[in-house]
């Protein structure tokens, strides 16, 4: 294999949260490592902390102790303009509640990151209309949300996610809302963007459905990561986990 | 600078790639966000026009009583007196009594919290949008920009009714108790003024009301917005 570049690093991450006077530890120290391109899946039940992993990798929260970099750069040392304009530029976000603003229709929740940036009205509608095509909603792009079906919202998420053609994207749950056949096809759009634009996939799950499509799969367990595994050690204990889910 | 230890020119940015929001686009989304949210921006503004519309209402009962003073004669001196007016025959001119001013310095209190209550709530109601902004890359500043906006529509729009209603209210009044005389010694520019005065302390406790709150949604930690629950 070529020589792989680190683009997410995560350092001894830990993060507490406040409950009362109970403290929770979400996270007790993450290491991770992930590199350009590649499909990573963090895998783990609800209450892991993998959603907590993931906020920290995207510089949506900051961690308690311990460092994130992105690209060696560590984002805690960013100011709170250089964190807009990762998240803006470098980072694209899908969530498991889609998150896209209901009052926008799909065009325009496309176009808002390419607003952001400052490109220009045209060129942004025309980028918008781009991606929406290839997210197959081309001939819908005028629809609220509301008019819009979960799978069909998550796809207007995912071509938002790639407006300002970001390195990496971020995906929690991208699944988590979706039936069986949307679900699948949500992940197989995600495939091959990763193959096809070499954009970095991050997507945290409990969907099993996610295992087929990813490089490595990071298994997270009471804040801690419980083992790495890449896809071709995988196919061999893959078997047994769907076993169980059946 | 993180540009020094980056690598890939990761986070290399010149003048071309720099975050922002044109003010026509804050402007169009702003507008859009009231008439979406319709009757809630109506409830926003009512307490506004209210306490403009009472503010405008004693201004230009005043502007009339020192109309009725200065070209109307004694007769009216003493009628106001009765009503209640402090009135200064030799200089001419009306002012309201203590009582009426300590009504009208409370019930504008009273409505500024109305306001700011009203602006909060419709504020909070929309964490998760702003969670939704800050995640693709808005600044605060631009957050606080596009409520502040939204805060000076409604401040405009709401002052402006508030006072006509006001002085429309002050004249039926005055013809009321005066009669035509009301309506032909009052000082047109005078009631002119009263207008302003009321529409810009409106328009101010509109901006007032919606600082707190707006200042407080911007600065939230995006995970914090987007799971705030209300």
């Amino acid at each position: 294999m070529e020589e792989k570049q680190i683009i997410v690093r995560v350092e001894g991450v830990k993060k507490t949260f406040k409950m009362g006077k109970q403290h929770v530890h979400a996270l007790r120290g993450v290491n991770l490592e992930i590199y350009t391109g590649e499909y990573l899946s963090i895998m783990g039940s609800s209450g892991s902390g993998k959603t907590t992993l993931f906020n920290m990798i995207g510089g949506l929260d900051k961690p308690t102790e311990g460092k994130v970099f992105i690209d060696e750069v560590d984002i805690s040392q960013l100011d709170a303009y250089e964190l807009a304009w990762l998240r803006n530029r470098k980072i694209g976000y899908i969530f498991q509640t889609f998150n896209i603003i209901p009052t926008l229709t799909a065009l325009e929740n496309v176009t808002l990151p390419m607003t952001f940036a400052g490109m220009h009205h045209e060129a942004a509608t025309e980028k918008g209309l781009e991606l929406l095509d290839l997210v197959g909603l081309g001939t819908r792009h005028q629809h609220k949300p509301l008019e819009l079906s979960g799978g069909q919202q998550q796809r207007v998420a995912i071509a938002r996610a790639l407006a300002n053609d970001p390195a990496i994207i971020l995906a929690d749950e991208p699944t988590g809302n979706l039936d069986q056949r949307t679900g699948e096809e949500a992940i197989e759009l995600l495939r091959t963007l990763c193959r096809e634009r070499g954009v970095t996939i991050i997507t945290a799950t409990h969907d099993y459905k996610m295992l087929n499509v990813s490089d490595r799969v990071v298994w997270v367990k009471d804040g801690r990561v419980e083992k790495v595994e890449k896809r071709d050690e995988l196919s061999i204990s893959l078997g047994t986990i769907g076993e169980k889910e059946r | 600078m993180p540009e020094q230890t980056s690598r890939t020119g990761f986070f290399t940015h010149d003048e071309r790639h720099r975050i922002g929001f044109p003010w026509s686009k804050s402007f169009d989304f702003a507008v859009q966000n009231l008439r979406n949210r319709f009757t809630r921006s109506l409830i926003t503004m009512s307490s506004l026009i209210l306490a403009v519309a009472f503010l405008a209402f004693i201004l230009v009962n005043l502007n009339i009583a020192t109309g009725l003073v200065q070209f109307g004669g004694t007769e009216f001196a003493s009628i106001l007196s009765e009503m209640g007016f402090d009135v200064d025959t030799a200089l001419g001119t009306v002012t309201t009594g203590p009582k009426e001013r300590w009504i009208v310095l409370l019930s504008l209190l009273v409505c500024t919290v109305g306001i700011i209550n009203a602006q909060l709530m419709s504020v909070t109601e929309r964490f998760r949008i702003i969670g939704i902004f800050k995640c693709l890359g808005a600044l605060d500043s631009i957050i606080l920009r596009l409520f502040l906006i939204e805060a000076a529509i409604i401040g405009v729009i709401g002052a402006a009714i508030g006072a006509a209603a006001g002085i429309a209210f002050a004249f039926i009044n005055g013809l009321f108790n005066f009669g035509v005389a009301a309506l032909i010694l009052v000082s047109l520019f005078d009631v002119f003024i009263s207008f302003l005065l009321a529409t810009a302390t409106g328009f101010a406790l509109s901006i007032i009301g919606v600082l707190y709150p707006a200042i407080l949604a911007a600065r939230m930690e995006p995970v914090k917005a987007l799971n705030a629950q209300h």
